[in-house]
């Protein structure tokens, strides 16, 4: 056969998908060590080494370095593996729904899970006192994240019910349908805001706006397993996405449940997205422009996009957290501020290049 | 093989498609020809699974469409169908690939590759295997579909089908001819072949059987010189034809335009 001389002379970097998952995961790794290291609180090699000498069990903590410690393994650490594991979710979420709704523009926000996480947070804001009165303090920490979850997944599924007519979820209808509950959740939540008062607006304005500051050890394995979990089972969607890439016809031709994968992945994608988003606030741009670069560097296919996704949206919320913590120091930006503000222009850019004809 | 059974399939109250009986056999090139409207596409789709009938059965080797799994139907039979985008930026070969998503997780994985080549170059679309999908003309991107196609029927070992839905329709004269020509070389391998033609040439040419449908209906079905009379082709078109020898029938314009 002739196919040495059809097939281009060498190797493009797209065929070597664990080449490339190698290198994101090495970025990744790169990016939670800075996490950890760098910060406004400054940590000395000497106060590093005895921190890690301590973790290692080479060395019992000498007093002087207490504080290291204390805001290495306290503070740092699990900021930085919330930010990793919800920057995973988003990434992931946001390529399975461009894949699954045939369009680079979808995000995770189309199928209604951040306004309905927004509506539900924002309640919880303004009612929270009120109606659980003293058992609010005990539900504590928990009471935000919980309404944030159930509302982002209410509005989900609303919208999924929606969309459905006779048992086939068209696309187009879905899109419809989170139009529609995005507006609707948008309007309650402004009149829930209305009735606010000052001190409310203002924790209502730095929710949506996003932010790791309250990342807790505690926090970490409800989110590795409500974040973490459903992003894997995101990532072994590859090849249904890849058919669907054709269209929803020929993705049965190629021999995939077309409903059930549809159902699967905007379940996963909003539980992801919704544990997230439950910690953190609204985080913005991960989801959209993290699966775009994928795809304009190793092409479309989704066992590379997918997984890609998943470490690069990891490393970016990890770098955005830093730059957020850091640049106004000792004050802190929110970080879906600093992922807008690189996400916004990088797209912008692509759009024009796009429109360029290079893409 | 694949064999269809008092079909029947309503739309909006509408019948598309009423008491219709037909086999796909092994070896066959069986054309569905009709005037627009006739529910050729609509069949094509229910013996393809994609769509349930509403009334009669489709079976392919005796079990009901609906009854098998979408993957081990998918290996039994490709579909090309009128119009195939692309929803991201990709390489030729890697829509080739798509063909080969069915026997993941089989044997057959390890000889993707070479399915995949002789895919290439039984559409002969080896040379367009490297450009970007978004970059080829109409007529290219339906060959590179077709060759997806042929690699996902590569390996079927058993008696499989090849569904085309208008294949020739964003070709040229050269390739419509070359198409026409890899169908019958198909079937001669013992693939069953259904297509869907708007030009009766090309469907006396190619066609072992005929399927003329009308209104929904099967009004007639046989080889060529049968199916495609001109009495018959009249009343359906509407318009005189003529069958020249070795050409086929052929619409009299002329007096269809006088007429009017």
């Amino acid at each position: 056969m002739h196919i040495a001389r059809i097939a281009p002379p060498q190797r493009r970097l797209a065929d070597r998908p664990t080449l490339i998952l190698l290198g994101g995961a090495v970025l990744l790794m790169a990016a939670m060590a800075a996490g950890v290291l760098f910060g406004p609180a400054r940590i000395s090699p000497g106060g590093l080494g005895a921190v890690l000498a301590d973790f290692l069990g080479l060395a019992p903590l000498p007093d002087a370095f207490r504080r290291d410690a204390a805001v290495l393994g306290v503070i740092r650490a699990p900021r930085v593996l919330m930010a990793a594991l919800i920057g995973a979710g988003l990434g992931a979420a946001g390529a399975a729904m461009q894949g699954l709704f045939r369009n680079p523009l979808a995000d995770p926000g189309l199928i209604g899970v951040s306004a309905g996480a927004a509506l539900a947070a924002v309640a919880a804001i303004v009612f929270g006192a009120t109606v659980f009165g003293a058992a609010a303090g005990a539900l504590g920490l928990w009471m935000l994240p919980l309404a944030a979850f159930i509302g982002g997944l209410a509005a989900t599924l609303l919208m999924t019910r929606l969309g459905t007519v006779g048992g086939v979820t068209g696309v187009a209808t879905l899109l419809l349908a989170g139009v529609a509950v995005n507006a609707l959740a948008g309007a309650l939540t402004g009149l829930l805001i209305f009735t606010a008062d000052d001190r409310q607006v203002r924790d209502i304005t730095f929710w949506t706006l996003g932010s790791l500051a309250g990342s807790r050890w505690e926090q970490v394995p409800v989110v590795a397993a409500l974040v973490g979990l459903p992003t894997l089972g995101l990532i072994a969607l590859a090849r249904p996405l890849d058919a669907l890439l054709l269209g929803e016809a020929e993705a049965f031709h190629l021999g995939q449940k077309v409903e059930v994968v549809k159902r699967i992945a905007v379940t996963l994608a909003a539980i992801a997205v919704a544990a997230g988003v439950a910690f953190t606030g609204l985080i913005g741009f991960v989801g959209l422009v993290v699966p775009h670069l994928l795809r304009l560097g190793f092409g479309s296919g989704h066992r590379i996009v997918l997984p890609g996704s998943a470490l690069l949206g990891a490393a970016l919320l990890v770098l955005a957290d830093l730059a957020a913590r850091s640049l106004a120091a000792p004050a802190e930006l929110p970080v879906g501020v600093v992922t807008a503000l690189l996400g916004a222009p990088f797209f912008l850019w692509l759009l024009r290049r796009r429109a360029g004809g290079v893409a | 093989m694949i064999a269809a059974e008092g079909i029947g399939f309503r739309a909006g109250g509408r019948p598309l498609l009423s008491d219709v009986s037909l086999e796909l056999r092994p070896g066959e090139v069986l054309v569905l020809a009709g005037p627009n409207g006739a529910g050729k596409s609509t069949l094509l789709k229910i013996l393809a699974g994609e769509m349930a009938c509403s009334a009669g059965t489709a079976r392919l080797e005796g079990k009901t469409l609906g009854d098998w799994h979408p993957r081990d139907l998918a290996r039994r039979r490709a579909v090309l169908g009128q119009h195939v985008g692309v929803a991201f930026p990709m390489l030729a070969q890697a829509v080739v690939a798509l063909g080969r998503l069915p026997w993941h997780g089989s044997p057959e994985r390890a000889r993707d590759e070479q399915a995949i080549a002789a895919a290439l170059a039984e559409a002969n679309v080896a040379h367009l295997a490297p450009r970007a999908h978004a970059t080829l003309s109409g007529g290219e991107r339906q060959r590179v579909h077709l060759a997806r196609a042929l690699a996902q029927l590569d390996g079927a070992g058993m008696p499989a089908a090849l569904m085309l839905d208008e294949p020739t329709a964003s070709l040229d004269a050269g390739h419509r001819a070359a198409l026409l020509r890899l169908l019958r070389r198909l079937a001669g391998r013992g693939l069953a072949v259904l297509v869907v033609l708007h030009d009766l040439q090309e469907a006396a040419f190619v066609a072992d059987r005929v399927a003329l449908l009308e209104a929904g209906r099967l009004i007639a079905c046989g080889p060529p010189e049968e199916a495609l009379h001109p009495a018959l082709l009249e009343r359906v078109y509407g318009l005189p034809f003529r069958n020249l020898p070795g050409i086929g029938p052929i619409p009299l314009l002329e007096g269809a335009l006088t007429q009017g």
